[in-house]
């Protein structure tokens, strides 16, 4: 198997969904000439062509909308957001547009595209350009969302988003274009809607998803010096959830920590949590806890700024909680 | 052919609609799409452009009124043209009289009797089944609920180690079973089953909580733990001899009784054999270390067993003391819970009521109970083969079977027969 | 008195564009006594008075165009092809609507017809029409996309990033706004800075005109020419159309912030039905009963319409889980 990046994988997806069907087209500030902001869209000018290929104006809710509307008459759009701190200005286009036209129009158009970058804080960039978005874009129906936190993961995902028929609302991390893992030669799809257990524990199931993941995987190998056991599990689609595969875990090791680099109020993991003492009540010896980024706007200095988003003695002060060890 | 026309809706949120102003006088033309009303919504006043053409034949909501969507609000028609407001449906009337009048329509319908007839039905006393120490919370994770009942375990027996004293799943790692009281839906079941026969020669009698109390333990008694009886007979010559040098000069208060020198006995041979003083966990057999012997005392609407606390490490004028303290206050009502909880071994003695031999159910958790008949004159043939009069007493003891076995109930009887036949040896 | 100028425009053509007038004004008539009686709720925005500018640019189209609109299109939907019944039955939210009693007065909605919905968020149609004009360029058809919004609607953010590229990417976008000269209840000189709003073409170098939305005729035969060079050269192209509503913004509107005398004006003097009629009645192509007979013909169809949306079935309550998401 080869080890490439994060971006290469992604980067081979598009490519690969590209030749595969002529009607997926990129479109994005920079991803032509410039060969995108973060790389991933290295490469593909030169063998697409600038039919394929677009470097956009800085105009979000424009491009944004402008592949729905071609969506809506069959093109399979790819639209770049250079982060997802820049999509929220196609919130209209996204929540009004993209996730209603098939019902408001009684199943008869639908939006096969995605709208894709990266998502919540990279390093000290302020709070404008570190927000995680999962939280909100998971609350709209029509829409579906998918995560990834390694480069096997981000590949099969986004060509299974490319080929799905709805919009996907894709979440990368800027932390994590540069990660190396193994991703095989041959083709492979991540079907969307099915979560991976990164690490299988027995004593407590952690979940979290994108470059939160890797805070929970160390974590986990942290308390495993100290005997306890922690699953790590991946949703990888928060919306629609992978609710049989977070139960099933939960019901082995009967505690939950959720960890998310978002604010904690109404966060997916609160949607988790909820799900979880509805269905597991039975099965929790704790409440389930939740470690989250501090309900402040990101800082920029860069102490508080680790501070303020999960960090491992946090998750593994919140493990300690659940199994009532002081 | 005369058009009602109806109170149009004119935004989204209208409800009902205020007459503004007519335009058009009753006898006027009115041309269709030419505005004859102005109507005030919940947002705005607006003309109504009439849907007909025709005369304005009668006004049915004058200006200044307002009336619901739908409802008629004037007649359009031919010149001259008769109208039935009849056939309009009332819709003349004032909208406050419509109201009224559905209201007073609606009333007779209700069911007046049936509010009585109901509570009629329901039983007399409907309390929650619940005893006191119930309505303090349980706090345990609901894992820890789901392993206790399904192991069986009294989570009340056990100390949560989590949060505000939470059990948690690990205090249930190594905990042993308790009988559990079969749930109380069990006894209700079997209730209703009292045979009757015709109307009026019976009566049901509203069952209190000590009674359900008992009814369930019982039950659950009966039905988890298989008793086994074991019945002795003992010579108690030499016990009335004792009692009646230990009374001797001694008050009414100060008296001992046969039966405190029955709990002294039960308590030092507990010590002998604790195999006795157990019970049955689930799991496990817990095996007590001290002899905490409850005593059955009747009170008027039932049965309490208050328990004397480590009687084999008190002599038998403090077990005499606390015995009739505790029956005192028993009958008198003044005792509390814990002050017949935790017995490890239960007497009941109906030897005062004449009652030669019974046998008793068990009081869970506890293995075995130990039952009193009365002491009488009765011709026996002693030792030497002589028949003579001896004052004898029965008793027999009932055993779960899961915590004693025949042979290990019938030597500690044997040990038992042998304190009360002989009360020096009590001091062995 | 000069002798009429010969009309350029086929008898045909005219009659079926005075006929679909009719239509569209008896059928709106309709939707708006059908409101009133509360066969429905909702919003209602009726397009009264506007009918020449609808009518002009359906009949310079081909039906593969595509077309797109705000809220305020029961009649364009009409006019790309919708059955009046299936607009009718969607306004009644019945199981025979256009979009199955999902979208209602501002969503229609027509895959067959291509007409790509009403939308009810100010100018967030514009996107979607230029990314149609960008699927028209990438797939080498020679349709047209239209794309109508109101006056108001020019003063959207997102309208000025996708005029932007449709003129930078060259694509076959025809905006159409519709300056019926408010927005909502605010003249549009209270919030606009310039004062003719095909100007905004300016700022990307857009080709533009305007024409007089109340004319049929001078509609249809501006569009048709604009249509058939945009097909050649794919620009946009920003057509500014003055015209009128008679109606408030929307049924609950009392219109009190403009003058009845200038609602009459319109009305008596430049409405388009009568005056294509004066036209067709000049050039001898129709008579007055001819024409009172289309009228009739088209209050009938309105007529059908409403029985056909009055019999429709209410869709199954269980449809509302339906057509979130495709498989």
């Amino acid at each position: 198997m080869a080890v490439i990046t994060f971006r290469e994988a992604l980067g081979q997806a598009i490519a690969e969904e590209m030749t595969r069907d002529a009607n997926v087209f990129l479109m994005g500030e920079e991803v032509g000439l410039y060969n995108g902001a973060y790389k991933v869209s290295k490469g593909l000018l030169d063998q697409f062509g600038p039919k394929r290929v677009w470097d956009a104006p800085i105009s979000e809710a424009g491009f944004a909308g402008l592949g729905v509307g071609a969506a809506m008459v069959g093109l399979r759009p790819i639209i770049e957001f250079m982060t997802w701190n820049f999509g929220i200005q196609a919130f209209d286009q996204i929540v009004n547009h993209a996730a209603k036209m098939l019902y408001m129009s009684g199943g008869q158009f639908n939006i096969p595209m995605v709208f894709r970058g990266p998502n919540g804080a990279a390093h000290m960039l302020g709070a404008q350009h570190s927000q995680a978005y999962e939280s909100m874009i998971t609350n709209i129906p029509g829409l579906i969302v998918a995560t990834c936190s390694t480069p096997y993961d981000g590949k099969g995902l986004l060509k299974s988003a490319i080929r799905n028929n709805n919009p996907v609302l894709f979440l990368e991390s800027e932390m994590m274009y540069g990660m190396k893992g193994e991703v095989p030669e041959e083709e492979y799809l991540i079907p969307l809607g099915k979560g991976d257990i990164k690490r299988e524990g027995k004593d407590v199931t952690l979940i979290a998803w994108n470059k939160a993941l890797h805070k929970a995987m160390e974590a986990a190998e942290a308390l495993n010096e100290q005997g306890i056991s922690a699953e790590v599990l991946d949703p990888r689609t928060l919306q629609p959830l992978d609710e049989d595969l977070i139960f099933e875990s939960v019901r082995k090791t009967h505690r939950l920590v959720i960890i998310e680099e978002s604010w904690s109020f109404g966060s997916v993991g609160a949607q988790i949590s909820d799900r979880v003492h509805k269905e597991c009540f039975d099965d929790l010896d704790a409440p389930v806890h939740r470690v989250c980024n501090e309900f402040v706007p990101m800082p920029y200095n860069e102490a508080q700024e680790e501070r303020t988003m999960p960090s491992v003695d946090r998750i593994v002060k919140a493990v300690k909680d659940v199994l009532y060890i002081a | 052919m005369a058009e009602v026309i109806e109170m149009p809706k004119l935004s989204d949120t209208m409800e009902e609609g205020g007459i503004a102003s007519w335009l058009k006088k009753e006898g006027d033309f009115i041309e269709e799409g030419e505005a004859f009303v102005e109507i005030e919504t919940d947002k705005a006043t607006m003309e109504y452009n009439s849907p007909v053409e025709g005369y304005l034949l009668k006004i049915l909501v004058p200006a200044g009124k307002t009336s619901p969507l739908n409802k008629p609000i004037c007649i359009v028609g031919e010149k001259g043209e008769k109208v039935d407001l009849g056939a309009v449906g009332g819709g003349a009337k004032p909208v406050s009289e419509k109201v009224e009048a559905k209201a007073s329509e609606k009333t007779p319908e209700k069911p007046v009797g049936k509010t009585e007839a109901k509570a009629s039905e329901k039983p007399a006393v409907e309390k929650k089944d619940v005893s006191s120490a119930d309505n303090e919370r349980l706090r345990a994770s609901p894992l820890a609920k789901k392993i206790a009942e399904d192991k069986k375990i009294d989570l009340r027996s056990i100390e949560g180690s989590g949060p505000g004293g939470r059990v948690v799943m690990r205090d249930l790692e190594g905990a042993e079973a308790s009988r559990k009281e079969s749930p109380a839906a069990d006894v209700k079941k079997e209730a209703p089953r009292a045979a009757a026969s015709s109307a009026g020669d019976y009566e049901d009698l509203p069952v209190n909580m000590m009674r359900k109390t008992i009814a369930k333990r019982l039950l659950a008694a009966k039905n988890d733990a298989p008793h086994f009886y074991l019945t002795r007979s003992v010579n108690m010559k030499k016990l009335s001899e004792w009692r009646e040098q230990l009374n001797k000069g001694a008050d009414k208060d100060t008296k001992i009784s046969v039966n405190d020198l029955i709990v002294l006995a039960v308590s030092r041979a507990l010590i002998r054999h604790p195999e006795v003083n157990s019970s049955w966990q689930g799991e496990t057999i817990r095996r007590y270390k001290a002899a905490h012997v409850a005593v059955a005392v009747a009170i008027p609407d039932g049965l309490i067993t208050p328990v004397v606390r480590n009687a084999h490490a008190i002599g038998l004028r403090e077990i005499a003391k606390q015995t009739k303290d505790l029956i005192g206050r028993t009958k008198a009502g003044k005792i509390s819970p814990d002050e017949y909880a935790g017995g490890t071994f239960s007497i009941s003695n109906l030897g005062m009521m004449g009652i030669e031999n019974f046998t008793a159910i068990i009081n869970p958790p506890q293995a075995a109970i130990l039952a009193v008949g009365a002491t009488i004159k009765t011709p026996w043939v002693n030792e030497a083969g002589e028949l003579e009069v001896q004052e004898r007493m029965t008793m027999t003891m009932s055993c779960d079977h899961r915590v004693i076995d025949g042979a290990v109930g019938a030597t500690f009887l044997q040990t038992l027969v042998g304190f009360l036949e002989d009360p020096l040896a009590i001091l062995t | 008195m000069t002798p009429p100028k010969k009309s350029a425009v086929d008898r045909d053509v005219l009659i079926g564009m005075y006929k679909q007038m009719c239509l569209f004004r008896r059928f709106e008539e309709r939707v708006g006594l059908a409101y009133t009686k509360q066969k429905f709720s909702g919003f209602c925005h009726l397009h009264i008075g506007q009918e020449g500018l609808a009518v002009g640019v359906q009949t310079a189209l081909r039906t593969t165009d595509y077309m797109i609109s705000g809220y305020r299109s029961h009649t364009q939907a009409i006019g790309k092809g919708i059955a009046p019944g299936a607009v009718m039955a969607e306004l009644f939210g019945k199981v025979d609507g256009c979009c199955r009693g999902k979208g209602g007065s501002m969503h229609m909605f027509s895959k067959e017809h291509r007409f790509l919905g009403g939308h009810g968020i100010v100018g967030g149609q514009a996107p979607l029409a230029v990314g149609v004009a960008f699927a028209i360029r990438y797939r080498n058809e020679d349709n047209v996309m239209i794309c109508y919004m109101g006056d108001a609607a020019t003063n959207q953010g997102q309208v000025f990033e996708v005029m932007n590229m449709a003129a930078t990417w060259d694509l076959p976008v025809l905006f159409i706004i519709e300056n019926n000269r408010y927005g909502m209840g605010t003249d549009i000189t209270r919030t606009t800075s310039v004062d003719a709003l095909w100007k905004r073409a300016l700022a990307f170098d857009m080709a533009h005109s305007d024409v007089d939305g109340m004319s049929a005729i001078t509609v249809y035969n501006h569009v048709n020419s604009l249509v058939e060079s945009m097909r050649k050269n794919k620009k946009p192209h920003l057509l500014e159309a003055l015209t009128y509503r008679y109606r408030g913004h929307s049924v609950s509107d009392p219109g009190s912030y403009r003058t009845k005398e200038e609602v009459e004006d319109y009305q008596k003097n430049r409405d388009p039905i009568i005056g294509l009629g004066r036209f067709l009645l000049e050039q001898k192509f129709a008579t007055e009963e001819e024409l009172k007979g289309f009228d009739n013909e088209a209050k009938e169809k309105a007529k059908e319409a409403e029985a056909f949306a009055d019999e429709s079935p209410q869709p199954p309550v269980e449809e509302l889980w339906d057509h979130v998401l495709v498989d």
